[in-house]
Parts: structure tokens; sequence; C-alpha cells
């Protein structure tokens, strides 16, 4: 038992030492202009100092929030949306080329009509997340709704369920997995599309710490955003899959 | 207690039901009447795809007849309630509940009024009967396909239905299980009294259950032959031994081996050879 979770976590760290490892190596290995990569340890420092003088963890919160707000606008509307869509077969006929339209267009291909529209504040941010949290929730929620067997509802019909008792005690069960996967998607969309708003127009975000460091060429500032935005995302899901492992024990998994 | 209580009977009034496939119409049922009185057992007995399934669930509530009536109560069946409890072929059991809240779900549920007082109590004797007490508190992920239909039969005998469907339900059993679950159900209807319609393919379960047998066709589904079961209930499992069991056992089974024989030409044409 305790042996496996020694195990586990040893596997899990493996690949992060072998990147450091690697991100040394190419620097010692002279094929690179080292002042083009800074060493992992200066990064590191650099780190501390920005969370310590710079205010990094407003930079992180900034980000955070807009992600958060948007994606939980989003999934709040994609959520009844797509579950009418997998359930009512005419409002899949009805609104699916147009939704599939929407959801193929990138959202960071939408930037600059949002700053027109919306301006460069927290609005605009909130649009653009939003529009990216939506129609990817949108989706995995129709699919997965209409995916759900009659079988369930019918077993639940012929013990007495009235259709209200079917919506509460059968339906919602069945959904919440996949409301869990659309969070989940919607989250990894949401980040990607913040982070290529901030670049173009924030004040503060990690976005647009990132920005502002590639004006004056400071690397190592531009590397601790980029680890940050990987490790927020990261931890975020993390989250969000104990959340599902709590909430889904019921499911049959492949990998336990 | 809680039963949905009431004399009930159905008929099928020369019942036919065809779906549409991309292929076509596809028939299933053909012209098919017969009726099923208060404290009948019916047992259909038919080959396999042959519409058995579909024939229940218009009964059910699930599937409308193309032509003819299907009347319970005298009146044509608009969809499914509780007073016909359904034991589906594919059990149904609600993955996201755990052994004992499957059970507990009728019970739980408006329309049955348990006390929930009761409620435990009942959960408690079904899960002993049907052997799934030491996994009351397991979801079904963990239990093999026999358990899964123990509890699916488990779940639809506690809220007590008058009038009970079963689609193969002790199909999944090994013979010893299978025994104990058919002499259990003909216990419960020696003291409740119910009105069963049973889908089975074993000829010996139909007479050993069934007060009359309703043998069908290969596709589409017509009737073949209406046999009364000339034994009296209470049965036990001696009744298997005796003389009239095995001849009527025999005739059965002559009509299940022709209509299959009939559904592998159908399969397989005279003119392929093996
Ligand atoms: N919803 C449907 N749409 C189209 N065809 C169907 C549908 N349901 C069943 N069928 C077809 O109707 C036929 C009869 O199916 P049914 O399930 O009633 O058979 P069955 O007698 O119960 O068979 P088994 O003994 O194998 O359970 C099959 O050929 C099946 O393919
Ligand atoms: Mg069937």
């Amino acid at each position: 038992m305790n042996g496996s979770v020694a195990r586990r976590f040893l596997l899990g760290l493996a690949p992060w030492v072998g990147a450091v490892a690697l991100w040394y190596g190419v620097r010692w290995s002279g094929f690179v202009n080292v002042s083009l990569i800074p060493a992992p340890h200066q990064v590191a420092a650099k780190f501390v100092e920005l969370l310590l003088h710079e205010g990094l963890l407003f930079d992180v919160f900034a980000s955070t929030r807009r992600v958060f707000l948007g994606v939980m606008l989003g999934i709040l509307v994609a959520v009844p949306v797509g579950f009418l869509l997998g359930w009512y077969r005419p409002a899949r006929t009805f609104a699916d080329p147009m939704i599939n339209f929407f959801r193929a267009l990138p959202p960071i291909a939408l930037i600059p009509l949002v700053i027109v529209y919306f301006g460069v504040d927290e609005l605009a941010k909130l649009v653009i997340l939003f529009y990216a949290s939506f129609f990817a929730g949108v989706i995995v929620m129709y699919e997965g709704v209409s995916q759900i067997t009659p079988l369930y509802i019918r077993v639940a019909q012929t013990l007495g369920a009235g259709e209200f008792e079917i919506f509460r005690k059968v339906i919602i069960p069945l959904t919440v997995p996949h409301i869990l996967t659309a969070l989940r998607v919607a989250l990894g969309v949401a980040w990607a599309t913040l982070v290529a708003s901030e670049l173009i127009a924030a004040q503060r975000g990690l976005g647009a710490m990132i920005q502002n460091a590639s004006t004056y060429f400071l690397l190592d500032v531009i590397y601790v955003g980029i680890i940050c935005i990987g490790f927020i995302a990261l931890i975020m899901d993390l989250i969000l899959r104990w959340i599902s492992a709590r909430l889904l024990v019921w499911q049959e998994r492949a990998v336990v | 207690m809680s039963a949905i209580g009431g004399i009930h009977n159905a008929r099928f009034d020369r019942v036919s039901l065809e779906f549409d496939t991309p292929k076509g119409k596809l028939r299933v049922v053909e012209d098919v009447s017969y009726d099923i009185n208060d404290g009948d057992f019916i047992a259909v007995i038919g080959p396999s795809g042959c519409g058995k399934t579909t024939m229940m669930s218009m009964l059910a509530g699930f599937q409308k007849p193309t032509t003819g009536k299907v009347l319970f109560d005298g009146q044509p069946v608009k969809g499914p309630g509780p007073e016909r409890g359904v034991i589906f072929q594919e059990y149904g059991v609600f993955p996201w509940l755990t052994v004992k809240d499957n059970i507990a779900f009728g019970l739980k549920l408006r329309a049955n009024r348990v006390p929930v007082a009761e409620r435990d109590y009942i959960c408690e004797h079904y899960l002993e009967l049907m052997g799934l007490s030491d996994f009351a508190n397991s979801y079904p992920k963990h239990l093999s396909g026999g358990m899964r239909q123990r509890l699916a039969i488990a779940r639809a005998y506690a809220v007590k239905p008058q009038f009970l469907l079963m689609d193969e339900p002790f199909g999944a059993l090994d013979a010893q299980t299978r025994a104990n679950m058919q002499n259990l159900l003909l216990r419960v209807l020696g003291t409740e009294g119910k009105t069963v319609m049973l889908i089975t393919h074993s000829v010996e379960e139909a007479i050993y259950l069934a007060s009359r047998i309703v043998v069908v066709t290969a596709r589409p589904a017509r009737i073949k032959e209406i046999i009364d079961v000339p034994f009296s209930y209470p049965r036990d499992e001696a009744l298997q031994e005796r003389p009239e069991f095995g001849e009527l056992r025999s005739h059965i089974r002559e009509l299940v081996m022709s209509e299959y024989r009939a559904q592998q030409a159908q399969i397989r044409p005279a003119s392929f050879s093996e």
C-alpha cells in the first residue's frame, strides 16, 4: 500500500526532474547561446523576487479570477443549453449547424472584435472567456446527454417515478459526469484563450506580465510566467479530477 | 403496505407491430391475440429475436402497436406505470446507486408512499432473500452479471406491483440460483397473488411456473399455440419428475424446435450449402 504510493509519487516526479536536467543540459551543451536560456536556478530566483517584490501573486490572482469567472458563467449557461440540445432532437436539428460554426472559430480570432465592442477592460476578457468556455462546454454536454440510454428512465417509470423525480434522480446523476468533463475541457480552452487575450491588452495578469517582459527582453520573467501558467492549469485540473473521483466513485474505470 | 392493489387484466387484441428501419418496415409482431386474466401466470416462449420483448414492451407502455389494441384493465395502454412492474432483459440496474439504494429507489418515490420506517426493513428483507446482503453498500460495478440480475429482481419486487412483466429474469443465473429464484417467485405469488407475464427460453421454467404458455413463431411473432398447464398451485420441484411434466415438455420442445429451425432457414436460405 505505502510502497505503491511512494512508487507512484516517484513515477510522477521523475519527468520533472528529467525536464530540469534536460534544461541544464541544453545550456551546458553549448549548442545554444547561453544568454538566451536562463538557468533553472536563475528562474527560481526570479520567481522568488517577483513573488516578494513585484506582486506576482496579484498577476496570478488576476488571471485565475478571470478564468474562474469566465468558465463558471460559460458552463452555467452551457449546461442547460447542452442539456436541451442533447435531450430534444428538434432543438439539436435547429441549433447544431450554428453551434458547430461558432465552435470552430478559435476564440482568439475574435479578440480584435471584442476589443472593438467591449474595450480592453475586465468585461472584454470575461466575454472572450465566456465564449470560449460556453462553446467548449456545450458540445461536451450535448454529446454526453444524447448518449444517455432510455433504459434507466424506463426502469424509473415502471417503478412509479414522476417526471420531476426522473429528472432529479436519474437524469441529473447521469449528467454529472458530463458536466465535470465539460468543466475540464472549458478550463483548458479558457486558460489558453486568457493568456492570448492578456498578451494583447491587459494591465495585470500572467499574459500581461509575459508581454511586458518581452518588450524589455527579460527572459527569466517570461520563463516564470510560462511556468506559472502551466502549474496553475495543472493544479486546477488536479482539483477537478479529485472532485470527479469523489463524485463518480460509481463509474467503471479502465485504469484504477 | 404500499401494494398497488386491485384486480388487473390485460388483453392483446389482434396486435401487430412494425418497426421503421433503414431497410424498410420490419414486421415484428403479427396478429397476436390473447388475454391475461387476474392471477394468470403467462409464459411466452419463442426463438431469439422473434419479438417477445417487443410484445411485452407494448404492455409495459414503451411501444405502441401499429394495428390492433393492447388493453390494460380495459383501457388502451398509454404509458408505463407502477402497477405494472417490469424486470428488463438488460437489468437496468442504476450504476450510480449502491445495491441498497437501488432497491430503495422505488420505495422512496412519491407514487409508492412507503413510510420511511418501513423502507429499511423492506431493503434488508430483499437483500437477504437475493443473497446480496454482503454487497449492500457496493456499487453495481462490483457485481457479477447474475448478481445484477438478482438486484433488478429485488428492486422490482420491493414495490410490490400486482402485475409483473419479467423479460428472461433468470437468464444469467446458474442452475441452482435459478431454481431458488423460481421457487421464491412461486412463494411470493402464493402470498401476494400477482399476475405475471414472463418471457423465457427455458421450456422447463415455463411449465414449472406458468398457468398458460404462449408459444410464438419466429419473426414476426405470431401465436403458434397456447397451452394450458394442467398443474395446480402451490407447486414444488417434485412436479418436474412427474410423467405429465415430461410429456408436456416434449410437446413444447417440439414446437419451439420447429420454430427455431424455421428461423435458421430464414437466416441461412436452403440454397446456402454448408
Ligand atoms: N426499436 C427497434 N427498432 C427497430 N427494430 C427493432 C427495435 N427493437 C427491436 N427490433 C427488432 O425486432 C426484433 C425482435 O426484437 P425483440 O427484442 O422483441 O426480440 P426477442 O424475442 O425479445 O429476442 P430475445 O429472445 O433475443 O430477447 C429483432 O429483430 C430486433 O432487431
Ligand atoms: Mg428479448
